[in-house]
């Protein structure tokens, strides 16, 4: 099942320049297996080396953000609204 | 060049000064790849400290869909620095996620709030001139 994801700035060089892309999957980590395999240069960006999500990036499954759902384990179907948004942080 | 309507200025100016003495943030949109600021959203500081910001996330997501809507991108962040000056500091520059936004920084350190604004790439940081516009 293809679902629309929003990508932030940063990552759209990554995907030509669009700023939604579409992937495949049932879950919010089968989506983002899809996606980097779509765009291999996302993956260090978006998941750690042990595949869990980078903590300078936040997912939001419609207005929720996945870190209070089920992480990537997250369930979407086809008219979900994801978004990928950086953290922004400073001094 | 990095054109900000006066509005904004007002409107950054009055949101750090509100945070105190927090340090606070915000994040603005325009064009996309543009160098014109058309809205400013100011957001929570979850870092909640006078040396540190973290945007809210969900006020993040707001903004970014209300950008959207108006056919705009959120181009960069603002914070303030409460006692030191306008300019990135190493954590800024540790922290900056997008090459290619705009990092607006206000400088509450002298009576009156100053303005400026920089571009930060791979650890470098380059000042961009800010035009106020009525």
């Amino acid at each position: 099942m293809a679902v629309e994801i929003r990508l932030p700035t940063i990552l759209r060089p990554h995907a030509g320049g669009e700023t939604t892309v579409a992937a495949e999957g049932a879950t919010v980590g089968e989506l983002f297996a899809d996606l980097t395999s779509q765009f291999p240069g996302m993956k260090g960006q978006l998941l750690n080396a042990d595949g869990s999500l980078h903590r300078f990036v936040n997912v939001y499954v419609n207005d929720e953000d996945i870190r209070y759902l089920e992480q990537l384990d997250t369930k979407v179907a086809g008219t979900d609204q994801i978004s990928i948004l950086p953290a922004v942080a400073g001094g | 060049m990095l054109e900000v309507p006066q509005r904004l200025v007002t409107e950054m100016f009055a949101h750090a000064i509100a945070g105190l003495p927090d340090e606070a943030c915000g994040l603005v949109a325009g064009p996309a790849g543009g160098t014109r600021l058309d809205v400013f959203y100011p957001c929570g500081n979850t870092a909640a400290s006078s040396t540190l910001y973290n945007v809210d996330a969900g006020d993040h997501l707001r903004a970014d869909r209300d950008a959207d809507e108006r056919g705009m991108e959120i181009v960069g962040v603002v914070h303030s620095h409460t006692h030191t000056e306008a300019y990135p500091s190493a954590t800024d520059v540790e922290q900056a996620p997008d090459p290619s936004w705009h990092y607006l920084l206000v400088s509450l350190r002298e009576p009156t709030p100053s303005l400026r604004s920089y571009r930060i790439a791979e650890g470098q940081i380059t000042e961009t001139a800010v035009s106020v516009t009525d």
